[in-house]
């Protein structure tokens, strides 16, 4: 699905973020952002192609497409992206994808631990914390272990090419702190 | 201003002023409105200061070190860690009659571990989510209660707490966040606060504070996150900090031989959470440390000291003075944190003055304490452990069969597993019936295989993936042993059939056990001479807290916390992967009981 930018734009507008800060580098990500890789100083947005298909994850900060703010002040805006054949997601997974590209919240749901590893065989999210196992191509869904619900879904879309992001997080970020 | 202030009545009568207006720079969220006036102690707010508050006893230095038998004033009772109170009114001829006096909702899930702390009538109980709430012992009524807001984004894989400690008219709480806090008893407001270590690099507190000497004494987790860890010291009146000593050297310190890898000590692990014991005598503080970081062995070269090792520091300068590795170069995720027990027990005719460990290697570690040097003196499992082939009879150090260390790409099967024979939940000890009283977990295996890690801060570092395996044949897990610490002999076991074990054991004069633990709820005494069951009664929850005994004009009373969660869930959660319907999920949310024979 391709979605015109500038209606993803204004349609960020208006959008009630529900915390406090208002520092660009910290709110959640936003309808209309890019998606820039952790780590990469040249800010290069990314397009599906950039990820690899059903090989992993490719972890990623949203961008601000106006100034490529990057929104890596909080460590809960870190997203994964992974990248699998449409026909193998859930409906509703194939509906906030782009291209076969579905992005989760990189915050383990249990304690908070970041999601820090990829089982191929059984392609799924693994949290080596405590080891809970999430299934990326069904919602995030907690498929073992002790996190206590799915992972935050961050939906896509595709403008000009590069992904952008459609709707805020379907769920907060977030996990037990006691 | 971080701090929220219940105990608003206070100080708005001391100071004339509304609650509204202790409020510092319009940051905190806005207070409660003022409630109704009720009768004193029936409200956590409103009315005059409680009586039992007005006359609040301060705790000095020698009623720390000799408590009456009614108090209980820190995490174990007392500096030994022996779990142990004399009150001897409740016996195995009346147990049979406990029941409930008052409960009381904390109004928080997840792990309750700490126990229920009482000084002369007044009891202070730590939960998840950084509270701490004082509550009349004999009533069950709320006099205050404090609770820190957690940062969004805080980095806390253990969300629990396991007590507080006390000194003068303070109450010490080591928050998750990795900041140490001093609440006024009587009203509980901060009195100050000291940032102890960097939460965002991955340290966090569960650990209940040690106070000794006029310090404060804590350290942190983080462990599966490469931290560094350490035991420090606070100024009990100011927070300052006295001390700190780090359990994984620096080069060209004693033992950086053992890092022999670069730069690996700055990520070496050795975490502190579970409180110290202390020796008056010789002013030496034992603490337990955790594995090494990240996990597999063959990736940190070298025996790794002080990682899984018990050391001992001098309380007032935080000199190391001794130390003893339980295993070099953990490769099992055997956090051997729970500190020795002071005991001094018989061996072929001489009485040696006692360390005494239940570690999570599976193995009953019989130390010797000194002015200095820890000395070996024997060791042997206490459940099934297939790692060590033997002990080296002069020094303890354990020959490893290398096919069970699992290392990076190399899969191996141990037991126990790699929560250990017995995990963080404390031993007890009774000098009546000269037994140790452990909550052991029996029949389990862990398959696990090493991947390679890099460091990030506050992040994952293990750099392994784990099954949890039940041992074939295996007709029960959770287990309370008893043994004779003068014969090393086992007294009696009780198994627990259906369940894990994961409950701290209190014992009594009165010649009784308690302790919860298990998946059916049930708090239960037994007879201490010969484990029977002589009293349980079903709780809310899952109990991994740890009780309590006290007494108010005369009569004894049990006090624990039920609330199931942390590590007794995570493994509830994977025993029910490997035997589906067995270890169904444990109802959660936590309550404080009180129990006294009506
Ligand atoms: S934080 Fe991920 S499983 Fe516990």
């Amino acid at each position: 699905m391709s979605v015109d930018r500038r209606a993803l734009l204004l349609s960020a507008i208006g959008v009630s973020l529900g915390f406090a800060q208002d520092d660009p580098a910290s709110v959640r990500p936003k309808p209309g952002d890019l998606l820039t890789k952790v780590g990469d100083a040249g800010k290069t947005p990314l397009t599906p192609n950039d990820i690899p298909l059903a090989a992993g994850y490719t972890a990623a900060w949203a961008m601000d497409p106006a100034d490529n703010t990057v929104r890596s002040g909080s460590r809960l805006n870190q997203v994964l992206l992974l990248r699998f054949d449409p026909a193998s997601l859930a409906t509703t997974t194939r509906e906030h994808a782009a291209d076969g590209v579905v992005a989760y919240t990189s915050i383990c749901t249990h304690n908070g631990c970041d999601i820090d590893q990829w089982l191929a065989k059984e392609q799924q999210l693994f949290c080596s914390c405590h080891e809970s196992i999430f299934d990326p191509r069904d919602g995030g869904k907690v498929l073992d272990g002790p996190a206590p619900r799915a992972l935050p879904a961050l939906p896509l879309a595709i403008a000009d090419g590069a992904l952008v992001v459609a709707k805020p997080f379907t769920t907060p970020v977030g996990y037990e702190r006691g | 201003m971080r701090r929220l202030i219940f105990a608003a009545w206070l100080c708005a009568i001391v100071m004339g002023l509304p609650a509204e207006a202790l409020r510092e720079g319009g940051q905190a969220p806005a207070p409660p409105p003022p409630p109704p006036r009720v009768p004193a102690e029936a409200s956590r707010e409103g009315g005059p200061m409680p009586a039992v508050l007005r006359a609040y006893a301060a705790v000095d230095a020698d009623r720390l070190a000799h408590p009456a038998d009614g108090d209980w004033l820190m995490v174990r009772r007392t500096y030994d860690g022996w779990g142990y109170s004399p009150l001897d009114r409740i016996t195995p001829a009346n147990v049979a009659r406990l029941q409930p006096v008052w409960s009381f909702s904390t109004g928080v899930t997840n792990g309750h571990e700490a126990p229920p702390i009482v000084n002369n009538g007044v009891m202070f109980v730590a939960t998840p989510g950084n509270q701490v709430i004082a509550i009349n012992a004999k009533t069950g009524a709320i006099l205050w209660r404090y609770k820190r807001p957690l940062p969004e984004d805080v980095v806390l894989l253990h969300a629990t707490s396991r007590g507080v400690g006390l000194y003068r008219d303070k109450v010490y709480f080591a928050a998750g966040e990795a900041v140490l806090v001093a609440l006024n008893a009587r009203t509980g407001e901060e009195v100050w606060t000291t940032k102890v270590a960097e939460n965002k690099a991955g340290y966090y507190m569960s650990v209940a504070p040690l106070v000794a000497d006029g310090k404060v004494i804590v350290g942190a987790s983080g462990g599966e996150m490469g931290i560094r860890g350490f035991v420090a010291a606070f100024d009990a009146d100011s927070g300052k900090e006295v001390w700190r000593t780090y359990t994984v050297p620096a080069p060209g310190e004693p033992g950086s031989e053992t890092w022999p890898n670069g730069d690996q000590w700055k990520t070496g692990g050795g975490p502190v959470w579970v409180t110290g014991t202390y020796d008056p005598e010789t002013r030496l503080t034992f603490w337990g440390t955790g594995n090494g970081g990240p996990w597999m062995g063959d990736q940190r070269p070298g025996d790794n000291l002080y990682t899984s090792s018990t050391i001992a520091l001098d309380v007032a300068t935080g000199a190391m003075k001794g130390h003893f590795q339980y295993h070099p170069n953990d490769s099992w995720d055997w956090d051997e944190v729970s500190p020795p027990i002071l005991v001094d027990y018989q061996r072929n005719g001489r009485t040696i003055k006692g360390l005494i460990d239940l570690a999570r290697d599976g193995y009953m570690w019989f130390l010797e304490r000194t002015s200095g040097p820890i000395n070996f003196v024997e060791g042997r499992p206490y459940v099934k452990q297939n790692v060590f082939m033997s002990l080296d009879p002069k020094t303890g150090r354990p020959n490893v069969d290398p096919a069970r260390q699992p290392g990076t790409g190399r899969e191996a099967e141990f037991c126990p597993s790699h929560w250990g024979g017995k995990n963080w939940p404390p031993v007890a000890f009774s000098p009546k019936t000269r037994m140790v009283y452990v909550p052991a977990n029996e029949n389990l295996c862990t398959a696990m295989i090493g991947r390679p890690v890099t460091y990030t801060a506050g992040r994952g570092f293990t750099g392994m993936t784990n099954n949890l395996m039940i041992a074939p044949g295996a007709d029960h897990i959770g287990e309370v042993q008893a043994w004779n610490v003068d014969t090393g002999a086992r007294v009696w076991t009780h198994p627990f059939a259906g369940s894990t074990n994961w409950g701290p054991i209190l014992t009594t004069g009165g010649g009784l056990v308690f302790s919860g633990g298990t998946q059916d709820r049930l708090f239960r005494a037994f007879d201490a001479a010969t484990g029977d069951v002589l009293w349980e009664f079903p709780t809310n929850s899952g109990i991994i807290g740890q009780p309590s005994s006290f007494s108010i004009d005369g009569k004894q009373y049990i006090a624990v916390q039920s609330g199931w969660g942390i590590d007794s869930r995570t493994m509830q959660a994977r025993l029910n992967r490997v035997r589906p319907g067995d270890f169904p999920e444990v109802p959660e949310g936590g309550a404080i009981w009180v129990f006294a024979i009506k």
